[in-house]
């Protein structure tokens, strides 16, 4: 006789060792900030396999589009960024917030605190959100960040970069990250990027120029696709 | 595929938080008892620290998440809002005005003490931590699977402190003899 066997997805599979950076004293401030004493590790729960889920009408319709949320254009090459966002297993992962924010086009964030020497864009803010669509894939329009300092040591540098927020399907899926550019020289000297134990999950985070997504006459495209963490399946008999 | 690596959220990200509608988690109609939790954010030289992101996860005054994981998640509370976010302020502190969280069943069935999720991001860590926030008020707590994976000497780093009637005290250690207990889950 046949059995009816369906699929029950199992607990979230550990992340391998190399992938999310440990203490990195090069990283000056982690010294008195990044926790000492090992994780306790504890089962996966309702109150660990569930999260927050994000109801659309939080999103406004020029939140994707960094370059239309002021009276003008802000200055800087204009981009457009896409991707895919899905689990480890390639499961797509819909329906999901994406929000990020970045430096302007001379390295200067809308924010306090940066007190670098660059000038403030009137007409830019950096900052977009949007929901993924139900296979997954997110889109912004934006404008290439620039480099800008920082004083973490003698003629530090970060490289270019957008930062990413995402929350997936649960509480141990949320990610927040940071998005690099193809080519730029000052990847290999960065503490924060090189943070990153495993050289090649590092390149995870670089995105790719895409002339297939460049618009003729307006606008380069990047494609960066984003990895959550994924299920083990169970095999269950109904 | 391998996961995305985690990098800092460094000290800008109150550009996206300004981004996001002001938080509400409950109204004047979320059943339960309201509660405030106080903490402050200290760093290994006992600084506080003012760029901080604390962002909570927790389930309703019945225990419920919304959420399709949860087989009660359809009937949880319409009015309540279970997700929490706060940049600390100059003086590294933090708050929020929520309801306390009825139990949660483990997968055999036997409930959990009331907790919330906790995840803690700032500049100078590269990643995320996550912990549990406990209430002093909770005789469940004796008997919760969890907290008792915790070393007895570090329990009280989750447990949260009552300091007048329905506020609790909750302050996260990131380093030094009181660390804050941090979960690999």
């Amino acid at each position: 006789m046949a059995e009816d066997i369906s699929i029950k997805p199992g607990p979230y599979r550990r992340v391998p060792p190399g992938v999310h950076p440990p203490a990195d004293p090069a990283y000056r401030s982690t010294v008195l900030r990044h926790p000492k004493e090992p994780l306790i590790v504890i089962p996966q729960t309702l109150s660990e396999l569930t999260g927050p889920v994000f109801p659309y009408d939080r999103i406004g319709p020029l939140d994707h589009d960094l370059t239309r949320q002021h009276a003008g254009q802000p200055i800087g090459e204009r981009m457009i960024l896409e991707g895919h966002v899905r689990d480890e297993d390639g499961r797509p992962v819909p329906d999901t917030l994406v929000e990020i924010w970045q430096a302007n086009a001379s390295g200067r964030y809308a924010h306090k605190i940066d007190a670098h020497d660059a000038p403030l864009d009137p007409n830019f803010s950096g900052a977009g959100r949007t929901v993924t669509d139900s296979e997954g894939w997110y889109r912004f329009v934006t404008i290439v960040p620039g480099h800008y300092p920082w004083g973490n040591h003698y003629n530090a540098w970060r490289p270019n970069h957008i930062h990413f927020s995402l929350f997936g399907p649960s509480f141990l899926t949320r990610l927040v990250t940071q998005m690099y550019f193809p080519g730029d020289p000052l990847q290999p000297i960065d503490p924060i990027f090189n943070s990153i134990p495993d050289p090649e999950a590092r390149q995870r985070l670089i995105a790719a120029f895409d002339i297939g997504l460049t618009s003729p006459d307006w606008a380069l495209g990047f494609r960066w696709d984003i990895i959550l963490r994924g299920r083990n399946a169970t095999p269950m008999e109904k | 595929m391998g996961v995305s690596p985690f990098q800092t959220v460094g000290p800008y990200f109150d550009i996206f938080l300004r981004r996001r509608v002001p938080l509400v988690m409950v109204t004047s109609e979320t059943p339960g008892q309201r509660i405030a939790i106080d903490g402050v954010l200290y760093d290994g030289a006992g600084t506080v620290i003012p760029d901080g992101l604390v962002e909570i996860w927790q389930a309703d005054a019945e225990g419920r998440y919304a959420h399709p994981e949860d087989p009660r998640g359809a009937s949880a509370d319409p009015t309540f809002y279970g997700y929490g976010w706060r940049h600390t302020d100059a003086a590294g502190a933090f708050h929020f005005d929520t309801i306390k969280p009825g139990p949660i069943a483990l997968p055999g069935g036997d409930p959990q003490a009331p907790h919330i999720m906790v995840s803690v991001m700032a500049r100078g860590i590269l990643t995320r931590f996550i912990t549990r926030l406990y209430f002093d008020d909770e005789a469940a707590n004796a008997r919760d699977a969890v907290l008792q994976l915790v070393p007895e000497a570090r329990r009280h780093t989750l447990i949260a402190r009552t300091t007048s009637p329905g506020v609790y005290q909750f302050d996260v250690r990131l380093q030094g003899s009181d660390e804050t207990a941090f979960f690999d889950a």
